[in-house]
């Protein structure tokens, strides 16, 4: 898998004195870190097992700055990470040895609102629920709803074409994405797309979303509002087996209903949902299914007799329709603060993002469970079961020699798993640093070389986001106790 | 005349690309400016290459061959109570998935769900250097690897040649209910289609009719809703409900442009709503018709003479004028893409 070619390496090869004498001459002192304690925190992102000091941190605070700094990159073969608020789950805002992170937190303002054309441009700083609370005075909001919600950026949610619970209905960022301005790794400044919902010519602003930060910075994003829903029917209901609770999926997707959102949460993360956020659940429960309908009321109410006939038919231990608008925020206030709340049961977890066809769950399921007893290692599911979208979220203790290493081989057996069934390594948490050497799993040499043409057509230097996606060799290294399976495998190495 | 072949595998069709140095793929040549090349250019026709591969109604996908009429893909979904909600064009003038995909022409339907790029989740294809790959997946969610399946949407054929597509597909509302709201001018049109589309109403379709006198609203869900938001939309916007028989005959109408021109050209544009009037008074200088779709964001203008000037970028679909008006010049980016996956020039520009 790793014998592939790879592309030649772009590791630092600049003057790291003159770089930060440049730096200094582009922005204040206070907006260039490079102090150990200065760097700290930004030595790793949300997958805290791999950490890296790079050369500095800068803080534009302008369109302009961001421009220049990318530039100075270009100049100097210094390698850049863009960073929003660093809560990837794959490594992919872990920075690179000796390289900038470019943070674009105060790169946070809305540039504009248009409630009678409902969309908003903003730039790539701003948060993911801000642009819904600037929209909601204009009874719109903005559908894309990473469970990160609340601190993820929408730069990094462009990079990462993040989704959420109400993909199968509404897709994911990119498709709310109308127009970029970006910023590539040559220095040149694009603007894809526009202010309208159609294009003309080739879909720029598609191949933009989910690059990674491997093409560039994404400088300002017209994104798309939608009118909120204007009632909701959110069910909860408990069972005994997963397996009745994929039935009731199937059953709901052959019926010709088309719910906003469709998720499940196993018995484990059960338990560290109702620990964090006090919520009581079915008791005696290995499963727990969460529907939603959302619309027009008329159409809600002739809906939902079916939604719930459907459910009573398929024998749950209880099923709750959510009474008013307080019941369905615990609802989804207990199914956001999963993996979060995984936290309370051990010190260390990763979180897995996998992709099955949607009739295969059940048998998905059941392997996950088998490995994970197999492994001798706990794994709670939080799953976006209307698309198949696994999240075993993988629980370790890192100051027990190995634990990482045998979680990181069970995440492995995971995805190797999740391809042989025909879906993918990654619904939306990206490749990054994690799985870079599992996307020669989905892809033969010829289309590896074919995304490789793509990056470099982007980045001929390969200085953007180097070592993420792509297996190359050039990875930071592990902070936890025991080697790394990459590292076993002589893929990666400490520096 | 041009050379053609047709391939009837996906390793002929690779065959094929390899076999000559300027290739055009096309499908049906419904969109016949879409597929003029200079003369030294081979035609691929993706016509041999026809069939649905895999239908998983449960997963909400189909995999199909690049030239799959989409009247039989619409029909195979229709038996199991599906559709791809974008309303693609030009069904029962045999239009191609491949072409289709090609050309990035979304029907009214894009309104509600969004166009092809909101649908299209993988495709095999050859580049420019002829060989056979697959970017995108089979699943309806899928992060591994760029885009390319979105990019493709709209790309004429100019950075690779599609063999076999996979798209998301909905269950299909249970019925539809179509009205017809008159409007005294294009600056009304814009405030009442902004004000459609901001409603608690979830409109499936909202277009201003080519004679731009009306709009039409769709809306499709469960038939004991309908009427009740139907009532409520008349009550702000007068107009009437048409029956059954008329609402099939206006969609069909437009999805198979049969208001447009005999002769003349057809353009396609991408505008907001708020450039509607400018547009609208412009086409009726040049004495041409305008359907506008997706709430305001998309028009197809019909012209009785040569493509000419709008005032927006566009393209041509058909009859004689240039390709591209009035569009900005491609970044040095889109020169850099088109070398990765073509290096040689195989897939040339259209011709001019
Ligand atoms: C508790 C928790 C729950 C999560 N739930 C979900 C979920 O439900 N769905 C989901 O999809 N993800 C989820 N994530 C993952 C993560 O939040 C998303 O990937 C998110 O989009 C990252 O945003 P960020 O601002 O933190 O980006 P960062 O982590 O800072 O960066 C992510 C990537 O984007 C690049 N990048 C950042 N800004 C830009 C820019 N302006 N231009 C170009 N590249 C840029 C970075 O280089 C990096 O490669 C979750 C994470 C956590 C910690
Ligand atoms: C404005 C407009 C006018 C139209 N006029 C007509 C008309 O007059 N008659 C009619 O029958 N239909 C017409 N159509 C319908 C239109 O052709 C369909 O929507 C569909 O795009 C056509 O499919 P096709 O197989 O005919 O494509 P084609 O017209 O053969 O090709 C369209 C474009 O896609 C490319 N392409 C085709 N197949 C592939 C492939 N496998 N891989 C890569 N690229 C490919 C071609 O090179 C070309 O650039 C029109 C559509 C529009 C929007």
């Amino acid at each position: 898998m790793s014998s592939l070619a790879s592309p030649p390496l772009h590791p630092s090869v600049a003057d790291p004195a003159r770089c930060l004498r440049r730096l200094a001459a582009l922005l204040p002192a206070s907006r260039v870190l490079s102090g150990p304690a200065q760097l700290a925190a930004y030595e790793s992102d949300g997958l805290t097992a791999f950490r890296t000091a790079p050369l500095a941190v800068v803080v534009p605070e302008t369109q302009a700055e961001v421009i220049a700094l990318v530039r100075l990159c270009h100049e100097e073969k210094l390698p850049f990470v863009a960073r929003g608020s660093g809560t990837s789950l794959s490594g992919g805002s872990t920075p690179v040895a000796g390289g900038l992170v470019i943070t674009l937190n105060r790169l946070n303002r809305i540039l504009r609102v248009d409630p009678a054309q409902r969309l908003a441009v903003v730039e790539p700083g701003v948060i993911n629920t801000a642009v819904t609370a600037a929209a909601a005075p204009h009874g719109l909001h903005y559908a894309p709803d990473p469970s990160s919600q609340s601190i993820c950026t929408i730069g990094g949610n462009v990079a990462f074409n993040s989704g959420g619970a109400h993909c199968l209905k509404y897709g994911m960022t990119s498709n709310h994405v109308l127009g970029l301005k970006a910023v590539l790794a040559t220095g040149e400044v694009v603007e894809f797309g526009s202010a309208s919902r159609e294009q003309l010519g080739p879909d720029w602003c598609g191949l933009f979303s989910g690059n990674e930060g491997l093409f560039g910075i994404a400088l300002e994003i017209t994104v798309q509002l939608l009118p909120r829903a204007e009632v909701f029917h959110t069910v909860l209901a408990g069972y005994r087996t997963l397996e009745q609770a994929g039935d009731a999926v199937s059953a709901i997707i052959a019926s010709g209903l088309l719910p906003g959102a469709i998720e499940i949460m196993d018995a484990l993360a059960l338990e560290a949902a109702s620990a964090a956020v006090h919520a009581e659940y079915p008791p005696g429960c290995e499963a727990v299914l969460i529907v939603e309908l959302e619309g027009p009321r008329e159409v809600v109410a002739a809906q939902r007799p079916q939604l719930d006939a459907l459910i009573a038919a398929s024998a749950p231990v209880e099923a709750r329709p959510a009474r008013d608008a307080a019941e369905r925020a615990a609802i989804w206030k207990g199914r956001k603060s999963a993996f979060s709340a995984v936290g309370r049961l051990s010190p260390d977890f990763i979180v897995q993002d996998g992709v099955v066809p949607r009739r295969r769950l059940g048998e998905a399921l059941r392997r996950i469970a088998e490995m994970s007893r197999a492994a001798g290692i706990r794994c709670a599911n939080v799953f976006h079961a209307g698309d198949g979208n696994l999240h075993p979220l993988i629980l370790y203790n890192g100051t027990e020699p190995g634990a990482l290493d045998r979680a990181e081989v069970l995440a492995g057996n995971i995805l190797k798993m999740c391809v042989e069934m025909g879906g993918s390594i990654t619904g939306e948490h990206g490749v990054g640093l994690e799985k870079r050497d599992y996307l020669a799993s989905m892809f033969n040499a010829d289309e590896l070389d074919c995304l490789h043409r793509i990056r470099a057509a982007f980045d001929p230097l390969g200085i953007a986001n180097p070592g993420k996606m792509f297996p190359d060799g050039t990875a930071p290294a592990l902070a936890q106790h025991g080697l790394h399976p990459l590292e076993k495998a002589g893929l990666i190495s400490r520096e | 005349m041009n050379a053609l072949l047709s391939p009837t595998t996906l390793a002929e069709l690779a065959e094929a690309v390899r076999s000559a140095p300027r290739i055009l793929a096309v499908g049906a040549r419904t969109k016949p400016r879409l597929s003029a090349a200079a003369p030294d250019v081979t035609l691929v026709s993706t016509l041999g290459l026809s069939g649905i591969t895999e239908y998983q109604p449960d997963e909400f996908t189909f995999t199909a061959l690049a030239g799959t009429p989409l009247s039989e893909i619409a029909a195979t979904l229709a038996a199991r109570g599906q559709y791809l909600p974008f309303d693609p064009l030009l069904l029962t003038a045999g239009a191609t998935l491949g072409g289709t995909l090609g050309a990035g022409l979304s029907g009214s339907g894009r309104f509600r769900f969004g166009g092809q790029r909101d649908f299209i989740l993988g495709v095999r294809f050859v580049d420019g250097t002829g060989r056979l790959l697959r970017l995108g997946g089979k699943v309806v969610k899928n992060a591994a690897g760029f885009d390319l399946p979105k990019f493709f949407v709209g790309s004429l054929g100019r950075f690779g040649v599609f063999g076999e597509l996979t798209f998301k597909v909905f269950p299909r509302p249970a019925s539809t209910l179509t009205l017809r709201l008159p409007v005294a001018d294009a600056s009304a049109a814009t405030a009442l289609l902004n004000a459609a589309a901001g409603a608690r109403w979830e409109i499936d379709a909202l277009d201003l009719l080519p004679a731009a006198d009306a709009v039409a609203v769709r809306l499709a869900g469960p038939e004991s809703a309908l009427p009740i938001l139907a009532a409520e939309i008349l009550t702000r916007f007068p107009g009437e409900i048409l029956s059954a028989s008329a609402a099939d005959a206006l969609w069909s109408d437009l999805r198979e442009l049969r208001w447009t021109h005999a002769g003349g050209s057809l353009l396609k544009l991408a505008l907001t709503p708020a450039q509607l009037p400018e547009l609208v008074a412009r086409v009726r200088a040049l004495s041409g018709r305008i359907h506008v779709t997706a709430g305001g964001n998309a028009a197809l203008v019909s012209l009785p003479a040569p493509a000419a000037s709008l005032g927006l970028p566009a393209l041509t679909l058909r009859g004689p004028g240039p390709l591209w008006l009035d569009a900005p010049a491609p970044p040095a980016i889109h020169a850099a893409v088109k070398t990765a996956l073509d290096p040689h020039n195989r897939f040339p520009s259209l011709a001019a």
